[in-house]
């Protein structure tokens, strides 16, 4: 069985390793290569903090025990040159301002019910986890299963652990199919055509333009968010630690400039500050309103903040669906195509348990995880493609 | 009327604004040092050597048409965003020093912007840069011309371009003993670029002769083909090794000597800074050799409203940026490139652009300078990121090599760095980005606070 991958992110990193894993001929194909695009512009969170009980909680809890077991084995193979993945367990806290108090803890009490950890803390409990945080909290909950990796590395550690195993990465931009109408039998690229058995669509947020050049209809768009970064400075922030304002953000369909603040120190020293949403198309100019937005928010939860220097800031494009939910499976009108796109922000944590519903869709290979939610033919994603 | 904002206030942007002065505009100039004249006429009031400065009656020319015109002067400005709208541009800045309790915030709207950054000094890696002692040219010129101070009592300048005769001048001027200055190119690149039309060079030459004149006053050597290699020491520069560059600046074996010195001037070129006019929408021209910002006949740019001027457009020295600046400033408050005012500038600018092609004929870096670099050699400062570790992730696109390594995410953000880091990419068998590591969406470093600030005032947040 010969499967071309296209997309080379982290879904297309973790899908390739997978299927070549389970004996499956893989040819990776990206525009740009390894790590090009989203998987480079992104904080690498691996949550279940954010996920309000259903299909893709579930997904998200069971890839973020998947990430533990998969990042010791990265970082342990990896060659020389290789960066680690820098995968760190140190949970996440959300906390609430006055007013917020109830809301979180129905959220948090919701959450329990379907497995999530979640540990309501109290004000000594909080200031000892979170010293620097604003006295204005009123209400805290911790998930002590909340990670992060670097996501560029753990991409980039992904796509090197499948190339050893014999997967085969071509830098080149799809611009067709092989095969007739309701078949696809390989890609035509820039550089020459690659036959294949089946063909796996991990183009984040260009899988609608990929999708459509195949001769396939998908409706995924392209959502911005912009991400602040300080300079080095001692440690004060230790958890990843949340306003639960995003509470209701992440599904919005509203265009609007929308926040949702997660800030968190890196192993470098720099303290990260993520992340607007924006539904602008592929506009590459953010300019300053974003970063107003989230700096402001950023400063009310750690005034130490103010005074610190902003280094840089980038953005980047997450996948979305009309439904916002991944879509994870076969295409209903082309034999041969598979989906793995639409994680919108958590595309990350999501990537080890999709590529186990990749091998499921391409190979029959066994899993516990509930494929149906994420396919391609259910009626959220059919309505307003 | 017509509203110009411009941005740097050197060369370029002070001929520009006494352009758009002369075209009928208001005018809002920002600069982030402390004092109008930029690289080219950076000075102190008291403590400059008046023998360090050129054309300073022009300079005086140029402040005083400010000084007398309808025009907003805004020094020690940082600027960190710059956006073009749908009615012109939208700047913003925090005026103060670095570690002021409060800064100013000032917030520019303008009918046009003249991109007038400029170029910061550009020294190439050599084992051993990262030893006190060793400064960029620029900075050591910069040290001798505003504050008086030498980097060194016996100092070797080493580098490509006429820049390094007056860095010279003035290390011996504060007192510095110049044990020699270092051209790589061999003497037939400066003939081919030097000598060719010798009518067009008209002031060039006599200004480089009268730096060659000061050279030998000082009885400082001057060698060409030839360059540091290696910075020796173990907790300072204690000296450098030395040898001789074939024509593509490969060092050449067996022609290696040591020569005793306490500091070590490095400069082999200018880099633009361009992320101003990419925050702006501009388009660039070049790979990753050398990068500028595409204009017109009419220092247009790609982007409406917004024009550019001096370095940025090319490395081309005071006499092109004034002459652009000049142009530049004049069609951004609405005149015609038809005006019989710019016929001066014109024709100076065209003079000016083939002096440009001479200095990159002549002194334009040549790629055999990475075999001076060992493996071991830190080629990003700020992150401490070898030459090995960056070419050991060459072939992943560059936004990821970055990420895998830390090269140039540091507080530099690769302006130090870039250049050099894409070169041992491109040499390690890399894709050519399109950008590299000019785009910077924060300009200059701003505080989270001041960020937040705009949150409360913008509606659009």
């Amino acid at each position: 069985m010969r499967v071309v991958v296209i997309g080379a992110g982290i879904i297309g990193a973790a899908c390739a390793l997978a299927l070549v894993e389970r004996g499956a001929e893989v040819v990776v194909v990206d525009r740009l290569g390894v790590a090009g695009e989203t998987s480079s512009r992104c904080e690498g969170n691996l949550l279940v903090s954010d996920k309000a009980p259903g299909p893709e909680a579930a997904l998200a809890i069971a890839s973020n025990a998947m990430w533990r077991t998969l990042a010791g084995r990265l970082d342990a193979d990896r060659r020389d040159g290789q960066p680690a993945t820098e995968f760190e367990a140190k949970g996440g806290i959300v906390v609430a301002f006055p007013g917020g108090e109830a809301a979180l803890e129905r959220f948090a009490a919701a959450q329990r019910a379907t497995g999530i950890r979640a540990e309501t803390l109290d004000a000594a409990a909080l200031a000892s986890a979170e010293p620097h945080l604003s006295p204005e909290v009123a209400h805290a909950v911790r998930y002590p299963d909340d990670a992060q990796v670097q996501p560029s590395n753990a991409t980039q550690a992904l796509l090197a652990a499948a190339m050893r195993h014999g997967a085969r990465l071509v830098v080149a931009e799809v611009t067709g199919p092989i095969g007739g109408p309701g078949r696809i039998a390989g890609v035509r690229t820039a550089t020459g055509a690659i036959p294949a058995d089946v063909v796996v669509n991990c183009a984040g947020p260009w899988s609608a333009e990929v999708a459509s050049r195949l001769g396939a209809r998908l409706d995924i768009r392209p959502r911005r968010g912009v991400i602040l970064v300080t300079t080095p400075m001692p440690q004060r922030v230790f958890h990843k630690v949340y306003d639960s304002d995003y509470v209701g953000a992440v599904g919005s369909g509203d265009a609007a400039l929308q926040t949702s603040i997660v800030v968190e120190s890196t192993p470098g020293g720099t303290v990260l500050i993520g992340s607007s949403r924006e539904r602008v198309g592929f506009d590459d100019r953010p300019g300053v309103a974003p970063a107003g937005a989230i700096a402001a928010k950023a400063v009310r939860l750690f005034p130490f903040l103010e005074r610190t220097i902003l280094l840089r800031s980038y953005f980047g494009f997450r996948p979305y669906a009309p439904d916002h939910l991944p879509v994870i499976g076969p295409d209903p009108e082309i034999a041969g195509l598979v989906h793995a796109t639409g994680h919108e922000g958590a595309g990350i944590g999501l990537a080890p348990a999709t590529a186990e519903l990749v091998a499921h869709a391409v190979l029959d290979a066994p899993t516990d995880l509930d494929p149906t939610p994420f396919l391609p033919t259910r009626d959220g994603l059919r309505e307003t493609a | 009327m017509t509203h110009v904002a411009i941005l740097g206030g050197g060369p370029a942007g002070l001929a520009a604004a006494q352009g758009a002065l002369a075209a009928g505009a208001r005018v809002s100039l920002l600069d982030e040092g402390d004092r109008l004249g930029g690289q080219f006429w950076r000075h102190h009031e008291r403590l400059t050597d008046p023998r360090l400065q050129h054309g300073w009656h022009r300079f005086e020319r140029l402040r005083d048409a400010l000084a007398r015109g309808d025009a907003r002067v805004h020094v020690g400005a940082s600027v960190w965003s710059a956006e073009a709208t749908d009615l012109g541009v939208r700047l913003r800045a925090v005026v103060g020093a670095a570690d002021a309790d409060a800064r100013t915030a000032v917030d520019v709207e303008a009918d046009a912007v003249v991109v007038a950054t400029g170029a910061h000094d550009l020294a190439l890696p050599v084992p051993g840069w990262t030893l006190p002692g060793v400064t960029t040219a620029g900075a050591a010129q910069a040290l001798a011309k505003r504050d008086g101070v030498a980097v060194g009592r016996r100092t070797v300048v080493s580098g490509a371009g006429p820049f390094l005769l007056p860095v010279a001048q003035s290390l011996a001027l504060v007192g510095s003993d110049v044990v020699g200055v270092l051209e790589a190119s061999r003497i037939t690149a400066l003939a081919a670029g030097w000598l060719p039309r010798p009518w067009e060079l008209a002031g060039k030459a006599g200004e480089f002769l009268q730096y060659a004149g000061g050279l030998a006053r000082h009885r400082i050597p001057y060698r060409t083909g030839s360059g540091v290699v290696r910075v020796l020491g173990d907790e300072r520069v204690e000296g450098v090794v030395v040898a001789a560059l074939d024509a593509d600046w490969h060092p050449i074996v067996g022609t290696e000597r040591e020569v005793a010195c306490d500091a070590v001037a490095l400069g082999h070129g200018f880099a633009p800074r361009l992320e101003a006019a990419l925050a702006l929408g501009c388009d660039l021209r070049g790979d990753h050799r050398g990068r500028f910002v595409v204009v017109d006949d009419a220092q247009r740019t790609t982007t409406a409203q917004v024009f550019a001027a001096g370095e940025v457009t090319g490395i081309a020295g005071a006499d092109a940026a004034l002459a652009e600046g000049a142009v530049a400033g004049f069609l951004a408050a609405g005149g015609a490139l038809g005006d019989p005012r710019l016929r001066g500038p014109v024709t100076a600018r065209r003079r000016a652009r083939a002096f440009a092609r001479r200095l990159e004929r002549a002194h334009g870096i040549r790629p055999g300078w990475t075999a001076w670099v060992d493996d071991a050699t830190i080629v990003c400062r700020c992150e401490a990121v070898t030459r090995r570790a960056i070419a050991e992730r060459a072939d992943v696109p560059l936004r990821a090599m970055r990420l895998a390594t830390r090269a140039g995410l540091g507080p530099c953000q690769g302006r130090t760095c870039g250049r050099a880091v894409e070169a041992i990419v491109a040499e390690a068998g890399g894709a050519p980005a399109s950008v590299g590591f000019d785009r910077r969406p924060v300009l200059a470093p701003v505080r989270i606070g001041e960020v937040a600030a705009l949150a409360a005032t913008d509606p659009a947040t």
